[in-house]
């Protein structure tokens, strides 16, 4: 299968950077530098910025980002290279031959003082009033450089309404430097288009189709932009004055659930190295904040992979047994709204292949407003529940108007990572120093599966772990449950195990290799759709995607900055507390055994979970009105 | 309206055989002719096209491209016009002449935007051409396969620059790539591609059917052959003229009948501005280089005004991608207001001067890189002026 066959949108030149065909016997040599007069060896194509960073030469950078493709077009990153008229710029500047560098020269400093200052000139606000002070790199190069005045004078007026109409992203284009981060996010990375730059000279804007709001175009508010963004141009929709309302309203019986990945993430907006974990001390906090209950939405992620499992279970028995020819196979996982909103636009002609099951928030949702109520005795009317999330589109899927099960809102507000750091911070509180506590009842401490579901490849290892011991009554075979094929960052898996010695119920499965998949980003997801409709993955029976490269760990509501290596640390933090935990399977989880023994009695797949825990998609495509 | 004073061109034209000859030719034979021509980039950069076509000539690949330059955007620039018009076989056989040296099999004509009225006599030239097999497969039976697309550009100035072009014609928005990679390996769709100007391409012709040696005659040391210039401006006589490189400036005002001369511009808005002090500097690679245009401003002139002019054409056609050419030409344009309204200090203009040093050399393309080439000769020569009239 040729999983590759899909291209990306983004010009050619903002490729990275391809060497000459013609000198492939140089590619791998080591070229010989001399940077600021000291001599470097060098590996041959390798930018120069990249050299520079490898031998602890700072150079400044505003467009360029370690996840995307190259723009070139800040040029802060100017350096002098010996010989030419003009400077280079750094990122994009490949070394393939003895090149003589100054990084730091009078010339190379004055442009980037010059660069910086006309970028000022044009940066709306200040920076008290900002989103993104004290994490802004316009703001850290601004002090860099020791600007205390404007020397081409300020902005004073707004030239762009900000665009608050999507769910999940905010857009204030007058914060914009129109480095293109969001751009190259949008039609490289994620492969979804949805920005780009309009007009030109000093008109030159980032816009979107026809300048539409972005709640009228096909964005997925995966977010990824927000998280790329140098600036405060783009933020998410943060809903955190209406939930201090609600826990200030004595009438109101806030309950909050929090998702695997900010625990892992949340330490970076207090300093901490990413990877560090801070599960027990976030939910002391939540309470000192002052919300009734903490819960685990790992408890529903476990509950996602009973009904999930379930329900490939009975999609294969339906294919190899009844040889119902209409039954979709492969299962498409449904966990993450922003690939949700990508195949509804994308491939509505191919919704049949999602698992109906809802993601473990909006499963958590109406789960409080019906059977925590009850156990309670609470008016759910009087409930409100939140979500932490790393995730930007949560927002947006909590207000999808399907999403009321219960006969309310199922989850009344998405909560960024961010924002419950901002929210923690404005309580006085300093999150790593709060001593640990555990999650509330009824709901409890959930399985090490159900954490895993923050990493790519997490919702299939935890799925392997339950349905391979209910086909065959044996724990998977890998050892310590790590199933390594689910793991890492590869853009595309694949990998099967052999189901052998199956219990007589699910006999049909005897020798049957469970090939699955897993893809994160959404240009691995539109690659995967791509062959699945090339009819190159009938052999397929279960896929993983998930919008956001890495997974939710890379989520768009996760701590800024993002990079290949902190989304590594933050999956490497999940993955060892899964490790450490004494129950880390989803079916294992007494909580889990408990609420389909007292409350979804029809068990997995039953008349109740239908109605609560699963739903239907809006074929959407491409055009909206 | 042909070419006024031509030297090369107009024999070339009515009784050249440079495709013929050409294909007679090995691809290296070509090149080395072009390269010991000295022939330089028309379009106002001066890269020596031989070292170009070789470049592209050694890269390996399935596919390579020829695109023609016909972008003419400079202001006060229309000799490309005039050949495309007038001097079509020159033009087209010159372009199949490349693509036969690289080993292209397509070729594109890039033209600007307003020249969209010449469309269909350049198309109908073309059909003619392939009519006479000069154009198609085994040209003149010779084996080699070539056609040429004419592409249409939508007004933006800075696809002319090669990059910049290199992206309009796929389909993307006209922005300037990095460099390197350069055209030559990596240029259209990816593929080894050389961008000439119009007039490159006319002299190509020249150069194969007259000979290298033969060319270089013409010309200084640094600057072989002749070259176009659309003379516009406070003069008698404007038009297209051909002259010899190293004609000083004096020179060609006596042949464009201008007098009362304050000032040339030289290279169109992107170009220098002389002074009268200094008209008797050569035009030429190594002196004063030009793409083609010259303005002529005689004494009745505000060269603030001018200035001005200039300088809301950049603002209005940068491209809008790179910092110092997007809000750099914005600052020296209000910096120009502000001197209008007499409320610019020499602290703030000296300022911009120096921020116009700073987007000379950091600008992504040679937009940037020259759009302030204009306010700081302008600023420096005319300073005097400039300030007693406010």
């Amino acid at each position: 299968m040729d999983i590759d066959k899909t291209s990306s949108r983004a010009p050619v030149s903002q490729k990275p950077l391809t060497v000459a065909k013609s000198e492939p016997s140089d590619l791998g040599g080591l070229v010989e530098v001399e940077i600021n007069g000291k001599p470097y060896k060098v590996q041959m194509g390798k930018t120069i910025l990249e050299a520079c960073k490898e031998n602890n030469i700072h150079i400044p950078t505003l467009c360029y980002h370690e996840d995307l493709c190259l723009a070139g077009v800040c040029r802060i990153c100017v350096v002098e290279i010996e010989g030419m008229r003009t400077l280079a710029s750094s990122c994009t500047y490949p070394i393939t031959n003895k090149l003589k560098i100054l990084t730091t020269s009078e010339r190379v400093r004055k442009a980037r003082r010059h660069i910086l200052d006309l970028i000022l000139s044009e940066h709306y606000g200040e920076c008290y009033s900002c989103h993104r002070n004290g994490n802004c790199e316009l703001q850290t190069l601004a002090k860099e450089y020791g600007v205390d005045y404007y020397r081409f004078g300020h902005i004073t007026e707004r030239r762009h309404q900000v665009d608050r109409s999507s769910y999940a992203v905010v857009r204030d284009m007058d914060k914009c430097i129109l480095c293109k981060r969001c751009v190259r996010t949008c039609i490289d990375l994620q492969e979804v288009g949805v920005l780009e730059a309009t007009r030109r000279g000093d008109k030159t804007t980032i816009s979107t189709f026809f300048d539409k709001p972005l709640l009228d175009v096909i964005c997925i508010n995966c977010g990824q932009c927000i998280n790329r963004c140098p600036t405060a141009a783009l933020r998410a929709n943060d809903p955190s004055d209406d939930i201090w309302r609600a826990i200030d309203d004595p009438t109101k019986h806030v309950v909050i659930q929090t998702a695997p990945s900010p625990r892992a993430a949340i330490g970076e907006e207090f300093g901490l190295p990413p990877g560090t974990s801070l599960t027990g001390q976030m939910n002391t906090a939540l309470r000192m904040i002052g919300f009734d209950r903490v819960f685990d939405t790992n408890f529903t992620a476990d509950l996602t992979i009973m009904e999930e499992g379930t329900e490939l279970l009975l999609r294969l028995k339906k294919a190899l047994v009844d040889g119902d020819k209409d039954v979709k196979l492969p299962q498409l996982t449904s966990c993450s709204p922003g690939w949700i909103k990508f195949i509804e636009h994308f491939y509505p002609e191919h919704l049949d292949y999602l698992s109906t099951c809802k993601s473990p928030q909006q499963m958590f949702g109406p789960l409080i407003k019906t059977f925590y109520a009850q156990e309670s005795n609470i008016n759910p009317a009087d409930i409100v529940t939140v979500a932490v999330m790393p995730c930007s589109a949560k927002k947006f899927e909590c207000n999808r108007p399907e999403m009321n099960a219960s006969g309310y809102k199922d989850v009344d507000y998405g909560l960024t990572t961010r924002e419950l750091a901002q929210m923690i911070k404005e309580a006085g509180l300093y999150l790593p120093d709060l001593p640990p506590s555990d999650f509330d009842e009824p709901f409890g401490n959930a399985s090490g599966a159900g954490l895993i579901f923050g990493a790519t490849g997490g919702v299939m290892e935890a799925a392997l772990r339950t349905a391979y011991e209910i086909v065959t009554g044996r724990e998977v075979p890998f050892t310590n449950l790590e199933i390594t094929p689910c793991r890492g960052f590869e853009g595309v898996k694949q990998a099967s195990v052999k189901l052998e010695n199956v219990k007589p119920e699910w006999s049909f499965l005897e020798g049957v290799d469970l090939n699955f998949m897993i893809a994160h980003g959404t240009a691995n997801a539109k690659k995967v759709m791509e062959a699945l409709i090339r009819g190159e993955l009938n052999n397929i029976h279960f896929i993983e995607i998930m919008a956001c490269p890495g997974g939710c760990i890379g989520g768009g509501g996760q701590p800024i900055p993002t990079s290949p290596e902190i989304r590594k640390k933050r999956a490497e933090a999940i993955y060892k507390e899964d490790g450490e935990l004494p129950i880390r399977k989803s079916h294992d989880n007494p909580h889990i055994k408990y609420i389909y023994e007292k409350f979804l009695t029809d068990g997995p797949c039953g008349h109740k979970s239908h109605e609560l825990l699963h739903t239907h998609y809006v074929k959407r495509g491409k055009y909206i009105d | 309206m042909p070419i006024i004073n031509d030297i090369l061109f107009t024999e070339e034209e009515m009784h050249g055989n440079a495709l013929a000859k050409a294909l007679s030719m090995s691809a290296n034979d070509i090149v080395i002719e072009i390269r010991e021509s000295g022939l330089k980039g028309r379009g106002g950069a001066g890269f020596p096209t031989g070292t170009k076509w070789m470049l592209a000539m050694a890269a390996v690949s399935e596919k390579k491209f020829v695109i023609c330059n016909a972008d003419e955007g400079e202001p006060g620039t229309f000799k490309d016009r005039v050949l495309l018009t007038e001097y079509p076989k020159i033009v087209f056989e010159g372009i199949v002449i490349g693509g036969y040296a690289i080993g292209a099999q397509k070729g594109f004509l890039y033209l600007r935007g307003e020249y969209r009225y010449m469309l269909k006599q350049l198309e109908t030239y073309l059909e003619q051409m392939r009519k006479e097999n000069r154009l198609g497969n085994n040209i003149l039976g010779s084996g080699f396969n070539f056609d040429i697309e004419i592409r249409l550009g939508s007004g933006a100035y800075v696809c002319g620059e090669e990059t910049a072009l290199v992206e309009s014609l796929e389909g993307h928005r006209g922005e300037a790539r990095n460099r390197p990679p350069f055209p030559v390996n990596t240029g259209y769709l990816g593929y080894p591609t050389i961008v000439n100007n119009v007039e490159t391409f006319a002299n190509a012709s020249v150069i194969i059917s007259k000979g290298g040696e033969w060319y270089s005659q013409y010309g200084t040391n640094k600057s072989k052959g002749t070259k176009l210039l659309s003379v516009s401006g406070d003069c008698q006589k404007p038009g297209v003229y051909e002259v010899p490189f190293g004609i000083t400036i004096k020179e060609l005002l006596q042949l464009v009948e201008a007098s009362d001369t304050k000032a040339v511009q030289i290279g169109g808005a992107s170009g220098f501005c002389i002074p009268k002090t200094e008209f008797d500097r050569k035009i030429a690679f190594e002196d004063v280089a030009t793409g083609g245009s010259i303005i002529v401003f005689n004494e009745s002139r505000d060269m603030l005004h001018i200035l001005k002019n200039f300088m809301e054409f950049f603002v209005e056609e940068s491209c809008g991608q790179c910092v110092p050419c997007r809000i750099g030409n914005v600052k020296l344009l209000e910096g120009v207001e502000k001197i209008e309204h007499g409320q610019c200090s020499f602290a703030y203009l000296n300022e911009l001067i120096e921020l116009g040093k700073s987007m000379q050399i950091a600008s992504k393309c040679g937009l940037g890189q020259s759009s302030p080439n204009s306010f700081i000769s302008i600023i420096n020569n005319f300073e005097d002026e400039i300030f007693s009239k406010r």
